[in-house]
């Protein structure tokens, strides 16, 4: 087998196995939550008849591993069970809201990604120069300002000064695709401000370390121009700790936005959360945690095999 | 009729003045305030613009709301439900009882057994007929305590329904003169079989149709094109959005993305004010903000310590800063000169650190912290209004520890649940249904757990009594028991503050409750 | 080597901070809860920075809500800088099993979004700024273990700890005196950014009305408690969220300054 297919098979194996774990971490841990969920649903009125009831119902007499099991089992064959609090079928909830978070953190990462690397580049192009410093004076501030005060900032300045966004973010079944970027606009642009800085510091860090390399010298003894050398030589050997600062706010796109969303009122997953944690509503907390560990695990992954890929010497076996 | 009069209709049909300003003037040209009223009327109903898509921006909803009318208790059900069903009754702005699938209400003489005739030719959604076994059916279905319905205690009074043609009658265990008015509670909507089969279906007799409905996001509606009653329904479609963050909902109503928003912060009233094409409407009602302590729980099973925290509230401090005026001050019991019957006699109680001390003294409580739950979502202002009554008590010496919880889970975890929060009160067109609601003993709402023998006989006996007079002194003795023996504190009676944009017509002041009672998307249209 | 402009600019506006904190109690000039004036009013020789949404004075509600937004940051950096380089020191030595078993654990633990668990652990103990300080540290204590493991691999393959090794030193002895004084320059680089980290997760907790209870006040629940004025531009709710990115900008500052020292460590740091 070709030594990068394996590698990339035994990482593939292990997020696999982390994942079980997490799983295993997720249900123990909600399960080990102060408080009884029967009398949490019932209420300060319960009767002991009424609290038993609902215990059978929801099959808390079982051992803590019966009901894992048959947990991850209705996971594995698609089956998230009903929330508590309103009967709704998890998965059906799920899915459509997944799908607008995917929507929202595509978009950010579409913008931000590209723009943090181009400015990454040029900052290292012009590393002490005034391009350098004025590029990370503005991300410096934009990573030190808390994402709501963004978004209210952001609201102000354009649906009230200027009038071109709505403040409300919220996406529908069956809008077109330009309706839905025009209402997540300005999410987009914080969320943009907020994961810019980080790739980008990581960018101009990394092409700077490769730039102090021998084989750069030589380029440069070449005759190449500074931006041809870092494009045809440090951005490649780069790639790396790039990917891993992309994939890791990757993560926190998906995963982390929660303020955002519950500024905005955009109806994705993090706000689904937290509806359902105020509630607990166990079954929703578990299987919104999970699926968000398996993003974070895909991702890395994700993150693993290119730089396994992007790696000469893992690429070209002797 | 002059032309200033003319002119002064023509702005008051499109919502540019309001009703009462307009018969104000009118009466100082001479017309009668019932003309006025009258000519205003058809005016409105000769202004109304058909078509378009109305929308409301509305605090007070979560991702856990059901469209089962019997459940919803915050207000973006309530408004939701309020457009797709449709009730026997309704209370109207000026207080009295309006036919609406009832077409006429009669009693006995002693008002133990009513009968409703059931208007011909309504139509639910689903293209059946209203009939008076629907309406029994529906009235079953809350009695069930499986329902969880939060007019459980209001059809409990009823111990036989039956349906015969067009006739539905109910006999009452105990005579109830205002049970109309109970029957306008916005749990009772009407649906098909009652909504036995499925109670969230959405399917009612309302002015529009369920066209989509996502918990806690959205809710789309389309006009009911059989509606029986076409004054109103003018819009071809409606949406509510729940926008519960306070700064977002104001933003998406001055950038037009929707017409009108519930729940303005007094605190941006005058802010709001100078934004070119938005009106701010406020609505003086019986609604009012409250604390409410569980009188079953320690330590505020003890009378002393209620009593001490009741006098550690500064009220007109509260209706200043927390309503910025917008507002009376309450007299910890839940009538205000809105209601028929009201004691205005009844002493105001005044805020008295000296008294708050002696009882806190009296009460023997440990000077452990009590702890007082709000969030800001429990009503405007209602973060601010703990902290302004922490100040206060402090200074009495009671130790008061505020907890903010969020506002996601509000009313089902914390509200009805824990021994002292922040709550708000909507309030209900007679006493009779507002004390039924939450303080009789047996009330499911009653949410300060005010168990009074004495409060229950009268509550009963004044529901069948026909004197006036001797109704009001019965009203006023059990104001006084829940002033000074009832987990009530309440500091301030709220007024609506909400607005609308310009394009907005055909907006009145409805008391009864937030967004002309639920039903602004149905009663104004959008000019061009 | 000269200290550049920036570094100082930084250093000075952290101490300021810093002192602010410490002694609050003596440079507020109001309570930091006594309700004195009217709703937002403006900036005034009583009230420097205008009054918040009930009343009360805006400086000494921010000098006192620095107190606290710096001092649960701060502890909470303290505790995961404590634990996390510790294991992370532990599981270079060490090696094999013990560096598995730690960093499949942090593996495991970072799975799962930290906000999330804050939110939902949070959600059902009692809120104080133990709790607080307690939930943050180790969440972020994971992190930390990432970097200081990734240092200390580094360092543990140096000439000079072969030597102490072969000299037979003991563990304790390789961790604290031979790798913690090569790897504190990148670690304390890293302090600062975990430090900022914190005062934004404080912040964003307070916000979700999770965090700092009040009348106290963190910046982030000052800023939601003034936000409704935001867009009519009232500026109370701009002062403290400046006091944030100012304090965030300043330690970035001396952070940057600190790193820039020891690039040859740079590839240590794993986010």
């Amino acid at each position: 087998m070709h030594p990068v297919l394996k590698l990339v098979a035994q990482r593939l194996a292990l997020g696999l196995l982390l994942l079980f774990a997490v799983s295993l971490l997720i249900f123990l841990g909600t399960e080990a939550l102060p408080g009884d969920v029967a009398q949490a649903i019932l209420g300060q009125s319960a009767t002991p008849e009424a609290l038993a009831n609902m215990r059978e119902a929801m099959g808390l007499n079982q051992p803590a591993h019966v009901r894992y099991f048959q947990w991850l089992g209705g996971i594995l064959t698609g089956d998230f069970g009903t929330a508590l609090t309103n009967g709704q079928d998890i998965g059906q909830a799920i899915g459509q809201r997944l799908g607008n978070t995917l929507f929202l953190a595509g978009c950010a990462a579409a913008i931000s990604v590209p723009l943090a690397i181009l400015l990454g580049l040029v900052a290292a192009r012009y590393q002490g120069r005034w391009p350098d410093k004025v590029i990370s004076g503005v991300t410096l501030s934009t990573i030190s300002l808390p994402e709501f005060v963004a978004a209210y900032f952001v609201i102000f300045l354009l649906t009230q000064v200027f009038p071109i966004f709505q403040p409300v973010a919220m996406v529908f079944p069956g809008m077109g695709f330009w309706d839905r970027l025009h209402a997540v606009a300005l999410p987009v642009i914080v969320l943009v401000l907020v994961v810019l800085a980080h790739m980008m510091r990581m960018t101009r860090a990394a092409i700077l370390n490769v730039m102090q390399s021998a084989y750069i010298e030589t380029a440069e003894l070449k005759g190449l121009s500074p931006m041809q050398v870092i494009w045809r030589h440090a951005l490649p050997n780069a790639v790396a700790p790039i990917v891993s600062v992309v994939v890791l706010n990757l993560a926190y796109l998906v995963v982390g936005v929660v303020v955002v969303e519950v500024v905005f009122g955009y109806n994705a997953l993090g706000q689904y959360l937290v509806d359902h944690v105020a509630k607990r509503d166990l079954p929703v907390v578990q299987a919104v945690g999970l699926i968000f560990a398996a993003v974070y695990i895909g991702l890395n992954i994700l993150a693993d095999v290119i730089a396994i890929v992007a790696n000469p010497r893992l690429r070209h076996p002797k | 009729m002059n032309a200033e009069f003319d002119y002064m209709l023509q702005r008051a049909a499109r919502g540019l003045m309001s009703r009462r300003e307009f018969v104000g003037r009118a009466s100082a040209l001479g017309v009668s305030a019932v003309m006025a009223n009258a000519l205003l009327s058809s005016a409105v109903n000769a202004q109304a613009v058909k078509g378009g898509v109305i929308k409301a921006g509305v605090s007070g909803g979560e991702s856990t709301n059901s469209l089962d009318p019997a459940v919803a208790a915050s207000p973006a059900p309530f408004m939701v439900n309020m457009l797709w069903g449709e009730m026997l009754v309704i209370v109207n702005e000026k207080g009295e009882v309006d036919p609406r699938i009832a077409e006429e209400i009669s009693s006995n003489a002693d008002a133990t057994e009513w009968k409703f005739k059931i208007r011909s030719g309504v139509e639910f959604h689903d293209g059946k007929t209203v009939t008076a076994e629907d309406v029994v059916a529906t009235l079953k279905r809350h009695t069930d305590e499986k329902a969880q319905s939060g007019a459980l205690g209001i059809v409990q009074g009823i111990s036989e329904m039956s349906s015969s043609g067009d006739m539905v009658t109910l006999k009452l265990a105990s005579a109830n003169a205002d049970l109309p008015f109970l029957l306008a509670d916005y749990h009772l909507q009407i649906q098909p079989g009652g909504g036995y089969d499925n109670p969230a279906a959405g399917i009612g007799a309302g002015p529009y149709k369920v066209v989509s409905f996502e918990p806690g996001v959205r809710a789309v509606f389309e006009r009911h094109a059989n509606y029986f009653d076409q004054s109103i329904g003018h819009a071809d479609g409606a949406e509510i959005l729940v926008i519960n963050d306070n700064t977002a909902r104001t933003a998406a109503l001055q950038s037009g993305q929707v017409h009108m928003i519930n729940r303005v912060d007094p605190k941006i009233v005058e802010l709001l004010k100078g934004v070119p094409g938005v009106s701010i409407e406020r609505a003086a009602g019986r609604g009012h903000y409250v604390f409410i302590m569980h009188c079953d729980t320690a330590p505020f099973d003890n009378n002393d310590l209620r009593m001490a925290l009741k006098y550690a509230i500064n009220r007109q401090e509260m209706v200043d800063k927390i309503l910025g005026g917008f507002g009376s001050v309450g007299n910890d019991f839940p009538i205000n000169a809105a209601y028929p019957y009201f004691d205005a006699s009844i002493p105001q109680r005044e805020f008295d650190l000296a008294k708050a001390a002696e009882h806190y003294k009296a009460s023997g409580h440990d000077g452990s912290p009590i702890v007082l739950r709000t969030a800001p979502g429990a009503f405007p202002g209602a973060v601010e209004a703990a902290q302004l009554f922490q100040q206060s008590a402090a200074q009495a010496g009671i130790p008061l520890e505020v907890k903010v919880e969020p506002d996601d889970g509000y009313w089902s975890d914390v509200w009805n649940v824990q021994p002292f929060c922040a709550s708000y009160w909507g309030g209900r067109p007679v006493q009779d249904q507002m004390y039924s609601t939450a303080y009789a003993s047996t009330a499911d709402w009653n949410d300060t757990r005010f168990k009074n023998a004495r409060f229950d006989e009268l509550l009963v006996a004044a529901r069948g009594e026909l004197d006036g007079e001797k109704r009001k002194s019965m009203y006023s003795e059990m104001a006084n028991l829940v002033r000074d023996e009832g987990g009530l504190i309440c500091p301030m009676f709220n007024e609506f503050v909400e607005a609308r944009r310009g394009e907005v017509g055909g907006w009145f002041v409805d008391p009864n409750h937030e967004l002309m009672n639920g039903r602004a998307l149905a009663k104004c249209w959008l000019t061009a | 080597m000269r200290m550049p402009l920036s570094a100082i600019i930084g250093l000075v506006l952290t101490g300021g901070f810093l002192f602010c904190a410490v002694f609050a109690q003596f440079i507020a000039p109001h309570p930091v809860d006594a309700v004195l004036g009217g709703v937002w009013e403006p900036p005034s020789a009583t009230f420097w920075l205008g009054t918040d949404t009930i009343g009360r004075d805006i400086l000494s509600r921010m000098i006192y809500g620095g107190q606290i937004t710096i001092f649960v940051a701060l502890a909470a950096s303290c505790l995961s800088f404590g634990l996390g380089s510790f294991l992370g020191f532990l599981a270079a030595v060490r090696g094999g099993w013990v560096d598995q078993a730690l960093s499949r654990t942090v593996d495991l633990v970072m799975a799962i979004p930290s906000l999330i668990v804050a939110l939902v652990v949070l959600s059902v103990l009692p809120i104080n700024l133990t709790v607080l300080i307690l939930v943050m540290g180790l969440l972020d204590s994971t992190r930390v273990f990432r970097l200081s493991r990734a240092v200390a691999m580094d360092i543990v393959v140096m000439d000079y700890v072969e030597a102490a090794k072969l000299r037979g030193e003991g563990q304790s002895w390789i961790i604290f005196r031979e790798i913690l004084p090569n790897a504190l320059s990148p670690l304390v680089a890293e302090f600062g950014l975990r430090f900022i980290f914190a005062v934004l997760f404080i912040s964003t907790l307070s916000f979700l009305g999770l965090g700092i209870q009040p009348p106290l006040a963190d910046w982030g629940g000052m800023v939601k408690e003034n936000k409704d004025g935001l867009i009519y531009g009232k500026a109370a709710a701009l002062m403290p969220a400046l006091a944030i990115a100012l304090l965030a900008i300043s330690v970035n500052l001396v952070a940057d300054w600190i790193l820039s020292r020891t690039t040859s460590l740079k590839g240590g740091r794993g986010g």
